[in-house]
């Protein structure tokens, strides 16, 4: 008996007061300025959270003590439309280039003045993907930090 | 929490190792532990905590118990995300909005 586990994608629908304009703008260049400072994958604190501006762009977390951790990179930059970001940790916190789970972000201005946000992470099934998870731990042999207690303090906090 | 409990589960690799086994079918603990390079009891503690993380669920089958994944273990992995991308948006709302706010006060 063969077992097919498949999440539905996340989605979020939410109205800001701001312009698409603006809303894109401090999802992405201003990524820092709202991104919880708990959530990362670093051995050290979170200094700096980014999303570089382009496509092929890396989002990344920038850490006290230096170090950089990838989270993913960007797939699609269309301001201030839409934005594809690559969400590559895995089920373990680690950074797996072989990883592709998808965030997909659009902003669309509305008669009242406000920006809809649809937001989407889909794909969430290849989290389970156990060859891409064995391609992993071969190439890396593993050794990278774990970060549950920071986000058990958001999620329980 | 118990999707949580699921990601810390799988931190171990000796213990995802035994998850992924599973994903091609239902095992006893003995036909695990045969294609693993660890004993049988290492085995069996580490199918206990995928069990208490909502992982794993287990069933007698006569003198044996047989393991196969929890569909709704992985839908918990799943709700942790819904979770905390809730926390993260509700952040970047806020954001846009105390900005637009400042903009206007100035």
């Amino acid at each position: 008996m063969s077992l097919t586990i498949q999440p539905a994608p996340i989605r979020k629908v939410l109205n800001v007061r701001a312009t698409p304009q603006r809303a894109f703008e401090i999802f992405t260049v201003g990524f820092d300025r709202w991104w919880p400072k708990t959530h990362h994958i670093g051995t050290s604190p979170l200094k700096k959270a980014v999303i570089e501006p382009n496509v092929g762009g890396r989002w990344y977390g920038l850490h006290e003590d230096g170090s950089e951790s990838l989270w993913g990179d960007v797939l699609a930059w269309e301001p201030p439309a839409r934005l594809v970001l690559a969400w590559r940790i895995n089920g373990e916190w680690r950074y797996d280039p072989a990883l592709l789970t998808t965030v997909e972000v659009r902003f669309m201005g509305l008669d009242s003045g406000e920006t809809r946000v649809e937001f989407e992470h889909r794909d969430l099934d290849r989290f389970g993907d156990s060859d891409t998870a064995n391609k992993t731990r071969e190439s890396m042999g593993g050794g990278w930090g774990k970060i549950l207690d920071s986000f058990q303090s958001v999620v329980n906090g | 929490m118990a999707n949580l409990k699921a990601f810390a589960a799988l931190a171990d690799p000796t213990r995802r190792t035994v998850f992924e086994r599973l994903r091609s079918g239902p095992r006893s603990v003995g036909e695990l532990a045969e294609t693993l390079p660890v004993t049988r009891p290492a085995v069996s503690q580490h199918l206990k905590v995928l069990k208490d993380a909502g992982l794993v669920i287990d069933r007698a089958d006569g003198t044996h118990r047989v393991y196969r994944i929890d569909p709704k273990g992985l839908g918990q992995l799943r709700a942790w995300l819904d979770k905390f991308w809730d926390v993260a948006l509700e952040a970047f709302k806020a954001e846009v909005e105390r900005d637009a706010t400042e903009d206007r006060d100035r």
